[in-house]
């Protein structure tokens, strides 16, 4: 367990950023309490500091887990974000999308979103940006990169792909082994 | 009785005129080698007999010869081994030239000199050991094995100890740090008397099939050996760099002060928003875009107006819904138009 250094910060940030955008800060500092990233296992672990310090009794073979993981640093330095960080990107995301009753299943199942399953999204989403996608209830199922601009999806025709699938919350039952 | 003697001699005479005579006669007696089964003719050859017929020429002179070498092997002492004759070859006789030289005794190692002065026998160890303490077959020394001292996970302070506080786990690891570089150098040691060459303080003993491995760290070792340490050596255009020097890496402690690293995120966090502009430049220019458009239609429209109806403008540009969504449609239009 360790802390990041600069350009694992720097990476973890922007992909961050991409989702929820300045709203980092109010991780970082919150009013109930300081609050830290670690590394640990190539894993980034979001942990209050009390906690953290007793997780550090625990020999690194042992340690499975702490706190919430974000995601993890590949071998190569860049950041891949998991479902596991939806918890703490859905109240500060910046663009999101409303799923049709019809299209939450494929979602969840793994696809992207099609024209004919967007109900909702918000404004001024430019393309490539990132995306949290919720169902009409306002449950977050998970997050993704939208295809195609707001303007742009209102002019595409039903079968085109609107928001690339990126995590969901049925990874949790398909994709055990790999969230750790 | 006469009659049947007579019958089998003539048979073995007909069976004998089939093959040639075993008796050969040559000018010259050939120079026969059992040893390697060689046998030299230095006769000349018949040329009239070469130009008529030379491959029947030539085979029965090959004939002719081996025939002469199977009469001396048939004079050297026989056995019979499993129902078949045997004849024991003598030592040959031409000596055939040695690809290589003859390899060098190999100097014999401290150890070895001083068993043999002792006269001390080596003897096979196996590789598994019974581990009384876990009770199974554990190796006796490598990956897993068992009565491995680093390993104790509990180790007693005894009472004489001088200083209760010194680390026993830590001490059991670097002696046997120091055991393992200690083999190592003698190793290097017998090596150096073996080539009677100097064992290196630090760098590499030379050899003679050098691997990539070995040349990389001697590449590496070659561009640090200067006055400069290596400083001022300039590197190849497609040099990439050296998996063997480089400082090791450090990283910030754990429980450090929280506070200064979240200082230190928030900076980098700042560094971020700053690289993204905060006016949109894609919206502006599309609005600026659309600006252009309506003032060109605007024109064209009352230019048309005064030719032709003169005076009755045809309302409007569009109705401005948003920024970004009518810069779009207003480009658009514009190409219609």
């Amino acid at each position: 367990m360790r802390p990041l250094t600069d350009e694992e910060t720097k990476s973890f940030f922007d992909k961050l950023s991409k989702y929820i955008g300045e709203n980092i800060k109010l991780l970082l500092e919150r009013p109930d309490g300081s609050y830290c990233f670690r590394l640990h296992r190539d894993r980034i672990f979001y942990v209050r500091e009390d906690l953290m310090k007793k997780a550090g009794n625990i020999s690194r073979k042992n340690l499975l887990s702490m706190g919430t993981c974000f995601g993890k640093m590949t071998k190569t330095g860049k950041f891949h974000l998991q479902i596991t960080a939806l918890d703490f990107m859905a109240p500060y995301a910046k663009h999101k999308i409303w799923l049709k009753p019809s299209a939450e299943q494929q979602f969840v199942y793994g696809h992207h979103v099609m024209k004919s399953g967007l109900g909702r999204i918000t404004e001024n989403t430019s393309q490539y940006e990132g995306v949290v996608v919720y169902s009409m209830n306002d449950l977050p199922l998970g997050f993704g990169v939208a295809a195609k601009s707001t303007q742009d999806c209102r002019h595409a025709d039903p079968m085109t792909l609107v928001a690339f699938h990126q995590a969901d919350i049925g990874e949790y039952i398909r994709n055990e082994e790999a969230l750790l | 009785m006469a009659d049947l003697v007579e019958r089998v001699l003539k048979e073995a005479a007909e069976r004998e005129s089939h093959y040639k005579t075993i008796e050969v006669h040559k000018d010259i007696e050939l120079e026969i080698d059992p040893g390697n089964l060689l046998t030299v003719d230095t006769n000349p050859l018949d040329a009239t007999k070469l130009k008529k017929n030379r491959e029947e020429y030539l085979k029965s002179l090959a004939r002719d010869n081996t025939q002469l070498l199977i009469n001396t092997l048939w004079q050297l002492p026989t056995e019979k081994v499993d129902e078949a004759i045997v004849v024991k070859l003598p030592d040959p006789k031409t000596p055939i030239p040695r690809e290589k030289p003859v390899p060098k005794d190999k100097a014999l190692t401290k150890w070895q000199q001083y068993a043999q002065l002792k006269g001390i026998q080596k003897r096979k160890k196996s590789r598994m050991m019974w581990d009384d303490q876990s009770k199974e077959w554990k190796p006796r020394w490598g990956y897993k094995r068992g009565n491995d001292d680093t390993q104790e996970w509990c180790i007693e302070v005894p009472d004489n100890a001088e200083d209760p506080n010194v680390d026993l786990f830590a001490k059991k690891n670097k002696e046997k740090k120091e055991r393992v570089a200690k083999n190592e150098l003698q190793r290097l040691r017998n090596i150096a008397r073996s080539q009677k060459s100097k064992v290196p303080g630090v760098g590499l003993t030379p050899t003679e099939a050098p691997s990539k491995d070995y040349l990389g760290k001697a590449l590496a070792l070659a561009r640090k050996s200067t006055a400069s340490i290596g400083k001022f050596t300039d590197k190849l255009p497609t040099e990439k760099p050296s998996k063997h020097t480089g400082k090791k890496r450090k990283f910030e402690p754990n429980y450090g002060d929280v506070e200064r690293e979240s200082k230190k995120q928030l900076k980098i966090l700042n560094h971020i928003q700053n690289r993204i502009p905060i006016v949109n430049t894609t919206k502006a220019a599309n609005r600026h875009i659309m600006e252009e458009q309506r003032s060109r239609a605007r024109r064209r429209r009352e230019e048309d107006g005064g030719k032709q109806k003169g005076g009755k403008n045809k309302g409007g540009g569009g109705k401005k819904k948003g920024g970004f969504k009518a810069g779009k449609k207003g480009k658009a239009g514009g190409k219609k138009r």
